[in-house]
C-alpha cells in the first residue's frame, strides 16, 4: 500500500505532464513519434525511480543549504548511466533523442519530484511515487507521440496506418502540434477527473 | 406626463444594431470580392467558396449541439467561411476548406468560449494552420481564366524579381487567393462597410499607410506593395474584426501601424513572400496590452502621472 499509492497516484491523477504541467520541454520537443515518447519515457522512469530512492535514502544527512547541488549530482549519475546505455544499445534513438537525454538531468519532473516528494518521505514510498510519475510520463509521451505520428505522418511505430492517398498534416509534427493535443489530452482529463 | 419622468437605469439610448444585423452587412460587403474571384477563377472557384461556407454552418451547428446551447446561428460562422474561402487559392482540394473550417470554428472560437471570446481572428487561424500543414497545396496559385499554375506577383517578385503592373493589380488579373486579388472590387465592399458605418477607418487606413510609407523607406515600390498581396482584404476585412482588436480610437491606430511594420517586415525580410495573415494574428494577440494603454481619459479627470 506504501509502495503502490504513491504509484498509482503518478499515474493518472497527479500525472506529471496533463496536472502537475511539469516536463513539458522534452515533451514537446520528442513526441513526433510514438517510439521516441517510450524510449524517453523510459530512460526518465530510471532515473526517477532511482534518483528519488538514493535521495530519499540520504535526506537525513543532507544538510538544507546544499541539498539542490547533491541532488543534481545523484540524478546526474543515473543520467550518465542512462546515456551510455542508450549511446551502446540504442544507437539510432540516441541519435534521434540526442541533446534531450543528457538534459534529463535537468527535467523539472525528477528534481521536482526530489524536491517535493522523496526528500520528505520514506524510501519505499519514493520509489513508488518515481515509477509512478515516470509510467504518467511515458504514458502521455507514448499517447501524444501516437496521435502527432498518426496525423503528421500517418504512421503509429513507423507502420502505415492511414491510406497512401492520406496528406498528413504537418503541423502535427511541428511544435504547435503538440501545444494542441497536450491541450486537448488535459481538457480529458479534467472531464474525466473533475468529479470530485 | 409620468412617462416622461420615468427614471431608469442606463443605457438610455439603445440601437438596434446586433450581432447578426453587422454579420449580414459583412456578408453583402464580402459579395463584391467573391463575385470578381468567381468571374476570375471560374466555377472552381465558386465551388471551393460553397463548400467553405457549407462546412462553418456544419461545425458551427455541431458545437452548438455538442455544448447543449439554445442559440441562433449568428451570421458570424457564414463570415468566418466566406474569409475562409476567399483566402484559398482556387486550386486547392475540396477538403482543405472543410478542415479550414474546423480548425477556425470548433479549435479557434467554440473552445475560447464562442463569438465575442476568441483571443485570434478564427479565419487567420484556419489560414495559418493550412499553410503550415499543407503548404504545397496552399501555396499553388492560379492565373486567372486560363487556371495554369502561376506564382503571386509578391512571390514572382521576391523570388524571380518579376514586376506586375498596376492595372493587373487593381483589377485582380494575376494569381493569388480567390478573394483577394481584386483591389477595386475589395473597395467597393469596404467603401459599403464605411457607408453603414460597420467598420472603423483607424486600422485598415494607418495599415494600408504604413505598409506604403515603409517600402518607400526600403527604395520598394509603394504601389505595388500597398495592392498587392492580402492586404487589401486583411486591413479592412480582417484588421477590423470587433472581438480581436482593439476597442479605444488611439489604440486601433496603434494596431493598424503594427500590423503594417510587421507586414513590410515579413515581407522584405522574412521568409515568406507575404505576411498579412501573421501580422494581423500577432497584432491580436497585442490586443489586450493596446486596450490597457490606451485607456482614454474621462472627461475631466486629472491623468494620474504613473512611476515605472
Amino acid at each position: 500500500m506504501k509502495f503502490l499509492r504513491p504509484l498509482i497516484n503518478g499515474i493518472w491523477k497527479e500525472n506529471p505532464i496533463l496536472v502537475l504541467m511539469i516536463g513539458l520541454c522534452p515533451t514537446l520537443a520528442v513526441s513526433t513519434a510514438a517510439i521516441n515518447g517510450i524510449y524517453m519515457g523510459l530512460a526518465a522512469t530510471f532515473v526517477l525511480a532511482g534518483s528519488n530512492l538514493i535521495i530519499s535514502l540520504i535526506r537525513k544527512w543532507v544538510p538544507d543549504q546544499v541539498r539542490i547541488p547533491i541532488f543534481i549530482t545523484i540524478i546526474a549519475a543515473f543520467v550518465t548511466v542512462v546515456d551510455m546505455v542508450m549511446h551502446a544499445y540504442v544507437p539510432e534513438m540516441y541519435k534521434i533523442l540526442g541533446i534531450f537525454i543528457p538534459l534529463i538531468v535537468v527535467n523539472c519532473i525528477i528534481l521536482g519530484r526530489a524536491e517535493a516528494f522523496a526528500y520528505q518521505n520514506g524510501p519505499i514510498e519514493s520509489l513508488g511515487d518515481g515509477i509512478g510519475m515516470g509510467i504518467g510520463f511515458t504514458l502521455i509521451l507514448l499517447i501524444l507521440g501516437s496521435i502527432r505520428e498518426l496525423l503528421g505522418n500517418g504512421t503509429i511505430f513507423g507502420f502505415q496506418i492511414m491510406p497512401v492517398t492520406y496528406k498528413p498534416v504537418l503541423l502535427m509534427i511541428l511544435p504547435p502540434g503538440a501545444f494542441l493535443t497536450i491541450g486537448f489530452l488535459q481538457a480529458l482529463q479534467r472531464y474525466r477527473g473533475g468529479k470530485e | 406626463m409620468d412617462q416622461k419622468l420615468y427614471v431608469s437605469a442606463p443605457p438610455h439610448i439603445r440601437s438596434d444594431t446586433d450581432a447578426k444585423f453587422l454579420m449580414r452587412q459583412v456578408i453583402i460587403a464580402l459579395l463584391a470580392p467573391t463575385v470578381a474571384g468567381v468571374i476570375f477563377f471560374g466555377g472552381r472557384a465558386l465551388l471551393i467558396l460553397v463548400i467553405s461556407v457549407l462546412s462553418s454552418i456544419f461545425w458551427q451547428r455541431l458545437m452548438i449541439y455538442i455544448k447543449k446551447e439554445k442559440r441562433p446561428l449568428d451570421g458570424s460562422e457564414v463570415v468566418t467561411g466566406l474569409l475562409i474561402g476567399l483566402n484559398l487559392s482556387p486550386l486547392v482540394p475540396w477538403w482543405i476548406p472543410v478542415v479550414g473550417t474546423f480548425i477556425a470554428i470548433v479549435l479557434a472560437k467554440e473552445l475560447f468560449g464562442g463569438l465575442g471570446f476568441n483571443i485570434f481572428n478564427p479565419a487567420l487561424i484556419a489560414r495559418a494552420f493550412l499553410l503550415a500543414s499543407w503548404p504545397m497545396e496552399m501555396t499553388t496559385w492560379a492565373a486567372p481564366f486560363t487556371g495554369v499554375t502561376q506564382a503571386t506577383p509578391l512571390a514572382l517578385l521576391k523570388l524571380q524579381h518579376v514586376s506586375t503592373p498596376y492595372i493587373s493589380l487593381f483589377l485582380g488579373n494575376r494569381g493569388g487567393c480567390i478573394g483577394e486579388t481584386s483591389v477595386l472590387a475589395l473597395l467597393i465592399g469596404a467603401a459599403y462597410l464605411f457607408y453603414k458605418g460597420v467598420i472603423d477607418w483607424r486600422t485598415p487606413i494607418p495599415y494600408i499607410l504604413t505598409v506604403g510609407v515603409l517600402s518607400l523607406i526600403f527604395g520598394q515600390d509603394p504601389l505595388f506593395h500597398m495592392m498587392s498581396g492580402g492586404l487589401v482584404l486583411g486591413a479592412f476585412f480582417m484588421a477590423t474584426d470587433y472581438t480581436t482588436t482593439p476597442v479605444t480610437k488611439s489604440g486601433r491606430i496603434i494596431f493598424g501601424i503594427g500590423c503594417g511594420v510587421i507586414t513590410i517586415l515579413i515581407r522584405l525580410f522574412g521568409g515568406y513572400p507575404e505576411g498579412v495573415s501573421y501580422s494581423i494574428l500577432f497584432m491580436n494577440a497585442m490586443t489586450p496590452l493596446i486596450d490597457r494603454w490606451t485607456i482614454p481619459k474621462p472627461f475631466g479627470y486629472r491623468v494620474e502621472r504613473r512611476r515605472v
